[in-house]
This record gives C-alpha cells, sequence and structure tokens, in this order.
C-alpha cells in the first residue's frame, strides 16, 4: 500500500462503513444513561454523546445517510446536466443561449445559498435534503458539457458520422459522450466533496436529517453545544467529516493529473 | 462594458423570479405553515391578502415586482416590521465581517501561493499545498468550532461569540477568511508558474534586477490579473459562507437574519435574505469584471 493511494483507502472505508450500516443494525440510536458525554474507552472508541449514545455507530449511521444523498444526487444532477449541455452546445442558437441565460441564474446564487432556502421552504427531512441539492447542483455538469460539446463538434470523427448520416442521439452517445467522460468524472468528483459540505450544513442548520436519525451535521451542531466538557464528540465527528472531505478532494486532483485534464 | 451591463438585467430577471417562486415552492398552503395551526381564520386572511396569494400567481409576480422596484421588500411576519429595515440594520454587520474575512484571505494567502510557486516542489510548496488541502476540506461549522475551543476557550485570547467587543470579529473572519486563503494560495501558486516562464521574466532577470523586484514587479504583477477574476468568483463562498458563521459565532448580520427568519418560517424575510446576498453576489461580479477590464491593457484595446 503506497501513501499516494491513501485517498482511496479512505473513501472506500466509509463505503465500506456505510453498506456495514446499511446491513447491520448497529443500534445507534440506543440510549445509555449511565455514559452521558462518556469519555473514549477501548470498548467505546470514539465515546458517547449528550444523550448517551454510542458515537461510533451514530458516525456510521452519519456516513450511510451523506454517501446515500450524495451518491443520489450525483447521479440525478449528472444526468439531468449532461443532457441539457449536450442539447444547448449540440443545437446552439437561441436553444443555447436560453439554456445557458437559465444556468446564470442558478449561478447567481452563491454557494449553497440557495440549497438553503429551498430546503428551509420545503420542510426538513431527507427527501426535501435531496431536492433541495439536486435544484441547485446541475448547473456545473451542464456548463462543463456545453463548453466540450462546442469543440466536439467540430472535430472531424464527429462531422465524419454526421456526413455518413448518422442520428443526432448516435452522435452525442457514441461519439461525444465517450470523450466526455474525463472531464465529466473529475469534475463529478469535485462536487461530491461540495455535497458532503452541503448535506452536513444543512443538517448543521437542522434542515436535513431530523432527531433521533443521525447525521453528521446535526452531530456536530450538538458537539459544539459540549465543546468544553467533551471536545471528543465534536472531534470525532469533525475529523470524521474532515477525512472523507479531504480524500475526495485529493481523489479529484489525482484523477485530473492521471486523466490529464486541464483544471 | 456597457453589453456587460445589459447581460445581467435577463440574470437579475430571473433571480427575482426565483426568489419570488422560492415562497410559493412551501408544500400545501404557505399561510398554513408559517402561522401555524392555532392561527384565528382572521390572521389567515390577513396574511394571505397581505401577501397577495389570494391572486393569480402571475399578478402576484408583477405586484412583487413593483413593489421591488420601489424599494419594497414586504414586511416581517414575525416582527412586523419593513424588511427593508431589517436588512439595512443587519447588512453593515455581514459587509464588515465579509471584508475583514477577504483582507485576511489576500494577507494569508497571496504570501503563502508566492512561496509555494518560488520555491515550487521543495518542502514550502509542499507544506503550502498541505496546509491549503487540509484547510479546504474544513467546513464553516468545523473551523468555526475549532478556532473558538483554541483561541477563545483554552488561550483565552478572543471573544468566544456576539459583538460586544470590537475584537469579537477576528474569530468568525478569520473562520470565513481562511477557506478563500486556501484557495488564494493555490491559484496564486498556479498563475505565478504560469508567469515565471515568460520571456519578459528573463529579460528582467538578464538586466540584472534584484529577484525581489523580479517577483515582486514583473510576475506578481502579471500574475494578480487572473487572481482577480477568480477572486470575484470565490467571494460568493464566502457569501454563502456568512450564513453558518454568522450562527455559530452569534454576528447579527444578513446571514443570521436567513438563518433566523427560517427557525420562525418568517419566509418573506428568508426571500429576502436570499434575494439581497445574490444581488450582492452579481454586482460584486460585474464590478470584478469592469476592474479586470480597466486594469488590463489587452483587454481594454481589444474591446
Amino acid at each position: 500500500m503506497r501513501l499516494k493511494y491513501w485517498s482511496v483507502w479512505v473513501l472506500a472505508l466509509w463505503m465500506l462503513a456505510a453498506i456495514l450500516a446499511s446491513f447491520v443494525d448497529l443500534q445507534p440510536n440506543q440510549i445509555h444513561l449511565d455514559f452521558i458525554l462518556a469519555r473514549p474507552s477501548f470498548a467505546h472508541l470514539f465515546g458517547f454523546d449528550d444523550l448517551g449514545r454510542d458515537i461510533f455507530p451514530r458516525l456510521l449511521a452519519g456516513a450511510k445517510v451523506s454517501l446515500f444523498v450524495v451518491a443520489l444526487v450525483t447521479t440525478m444532477t449528472a444526468t439531468f446536466g449532461i443532457m441539457l449541455g449536450m442539447v444547448s452546445g449540440f443545437y446552439g442558437g437561441w436553444v443555447d443561449r436560453t439554456l445557458m441565460q437559465i444556468t446564470d441564474v442558478f449561478l447567481a446564487f452563491p454557494g449553497i445559498l440557495l440549497a438553503i432556502a429551498f430546503a428551509a421552504v420545503l420542510g426538513a427531512g431527507l427527501s426535501n435534503l435531496i431536492l433541495a441539492l439536486c435544484i441547485t447542483s446541475w448547473v456545473g455538469y451542464a456548463r462543463l458539457t456545453r463548453a466540450q460539446v462546442l469543440s466536439l463538434r467540430q472535430r472531424q470523427h464527429v462531422m465524419a458520422a454526421k456526413s455518413l448520416g448518422a442520428s443526432t442521439l448516435r452522435i452525442m452517445v457514441k461519439h461525444m459522450l465517450p470523450l466526455l467522460a474525463a472531464p465529466l468524472l473529475v469534475e463529478a468528483t469535485y462536487s461530491m466533496a461540495g455535497l458532503v459540505i452541503a448535506e452536513s450544513s444543512l443538517s448543521f442548520l437542522g434542515l436535513g436529517i431530523q432527531a433521533p436519525d443521525a447525521s453528521w451535521g446535526a452531530m456536530l451542531r450538538d458537539g459544539v453545544r459540549y465543546m468544553l466538557i467533551a471536545p471528543h464528540y465534536v472531534l470525532a465527528v469533525g475529523l470524521s467529516l474532515m477525512s472523507l472531505v479531504l480524500a475526495v478532494n485529493v481523489l479529484g486532483d489525482r484523477l485530473r493529473d492521471y486523466l490529464d485534464v486541464r483544471g | 462594458m456597457i453589453k456587460r451591463f445589459i447581460g445581467i438585467v435577463p440574470v437579475l430577471f430571473g433571480v427575482v423570479l426565483l426568489t419570488f417562486l422560492l415562497v410559493h415552492s412551501v408544500p400545501g398552503d404557505p399561510v398554513e405553515v408559517m402561522l401555524g395551526e392555532s392561527a384565528s381564520s382572521a390572521d389567515r386572511m390577513q396574511l394571505r391578502a397581505d401577501l397577495g396569494l389570494d391572486q393569480p400567481i402571475y399578478v402576484q409576480f408583477g405586484v412583487y415586482l413593483n413593489k421591488l422596484a420601489h424599494g419594497d421588500l414586504g414586511v416581517s411576519i414575525h416582527s412586523k416590521k419593513p424588511i427593508v429595515d431589517l436588512l439595512a440594520e443587519r447588512l453593515p454587520a455581514t459587509a464588515k465581517l465579509a471584508l475583514l474575512a477577504l483582507s485576511f484571505a489576500i494577507l494569508i494567502g497571496l504570501p503563502l501561493g508566492v512561496v509555494a510557486a518560488l520555491k515550487v516542489n521543495q518542502w514550502p510548496d509542499k507544506l503550502a499545498n498541505f496546509i491549503s488541502l487540509s484547510i479546504s476540506a474544513m467546513p464553516h461549522f468545523w473551523m468555526g468550532p475549532m478556532l473558538m475551543m483554541v483561541f477563545a476557550l483554552w488561550l483565552g485570547l478572543l471573544p468566544v461569540s456576539g459583538m460586544d467587543r470590537s475584537v469579537a470579529i477576528i474569530l468568525p473572519a478569520l473562520t470565513l477568511g481562511f477557506g478563500l486563503a486556501a484557495i488564494l494560495t493555490r491559484m496564486t501558486r498556479a498563475s505565478m508558474l504560469e508567469v515565471l516562464h515568460e520571456d519578459f521574466v528573463r529579460t528582467a532577470r538578464a538586466k540584472g534586477l534584484a529577484e525581489r523586484s523580479v517577483v515582486l514587479r514583473h510576475v506578481l504583477r502579471a500574475a494578480l490579473l487572473p487572481i482577480v477574476t477568480v477572486l470575484g468568483l470565490q467571494l460568493g463562498s464566502l457569501l454563502a459562507g456568512t450564513v453558518i458563521t454568522e450562527t455559530i459565532f452569534s454576528w447579527d448580520g444578513i446571514g443570521r437574519l436567513l438563518v433566523e427568519s427560517i427557525e420562525k418560517r418568517d419566509y418573506p424575510v428568508t426571500q429576502a435574505c436570499v434575494l439581497v446576498v445574490a444581488l450582492v453576489y452579481v454586482m460584486v461580479n460585474l464590478a470584478t469584471d469592469i476592474i479586470y477590464i480597466k486594469i488590463d491593457p489587452r483587454v481594454r484595446f481589444a474591446s
């Protein structure tokens, strides 16, 4: 195992944790009143939270939520964004202008502001959280795909396919999509790191998963409250979150260098 | 430049439309959600009429646009005060925080990026890369409490939160600034590396200029151009970050107003906060573009 690939190992570990939490009931909501805010021990590696719940299984449950949201939102937004970007870049003209105007509007809302607003009005809960993140995170894929398609349109193999009478759909799927894969993969990786943060930001504000179910953002908020008397709580959650985001970001850098995609 | 001004009109219209639709995406009856089940039917009728919800949606949007053009953002359901007044109260605090955070980011990120570029692939570069990567992985709601823990609780140097003392701004500003500093470090490094290989840098060295002068007056000056543009875009994450940072540090700005309005289901206020932040962001980006045109002679003469 080379140090170079630590990001892959960290990511794999969290995915394993999420899978474990999905198939085995680790009782993350089990309350032990004698152990309220108890420090970490060998039996309970990360200690207990303010309600006397073991932090370790809750971290795994939080990882499950986080990775589930990220996977679902990425699949949906990438599909939608890529389709939109392809249509925009391929047809050009007023179609392109209108669609890009719409993406400009979404880009005018900085960061996760729009997601916060939508999650707030839609109401708390997992499905609304996913919906809010979907509404706001397809734009990057659309812009990237459109930019790539604009230049791919001029490539000889695309023109050859066109003159041989290939349908638009065939050109898009068979002749353009494979060449888009590398930059889109890099974009998706960075976007996933952003989604991990976005999901926990919304939960931190009380907009995501509701109690008693575990989510990293909500755990962090509770942890901050007991920061002075039980720093292990906030540290356990914060470092977990940081390790996941760091791993995904580094993986993105590695992929970008390996696939030779210009940032 | 005039084209750029006209270009933002549809964007502004879209932003207004989207924030308008925000309140309409409340599932079920917005009035019910905002007032709760215990409200009297007279109160409900009143709010429905106040919000114009008894009108068709396009009429509502027309009314909303008209009011907006007259600087009227409606009235807070909770405090009954005009929202414009609420925003005016809170805006200076956020502006102060954002500006100080930006200054911190520049003071930290720029020198770090310059050093990293000059010592590329040596230990200072690797250290700067490690620091900026680690900071990039720290969301504001993790960075904030950490700074609070170290500087306020353990060392007792700075106040934990609030706005009573003037030094209280330092921790929230650092929380916001560090993230931007990390991005700025990477950008400065990349931009410097590109310029370092230019012919005019070799000429400057060949003239026998001191290395310090070559770096500061020739390389950095040319490298700053792309940095300015990206900095404008990155200010967005800083603005969005004020929502969580202000909440953590009890800093009474727009961000905290937004969170409070969400908690009280005071959606007209939520809507106004989102709109104002988006408008500020659009203006900042417009200003960045104009600055870019002003400081880059190539762009200036080409257009």
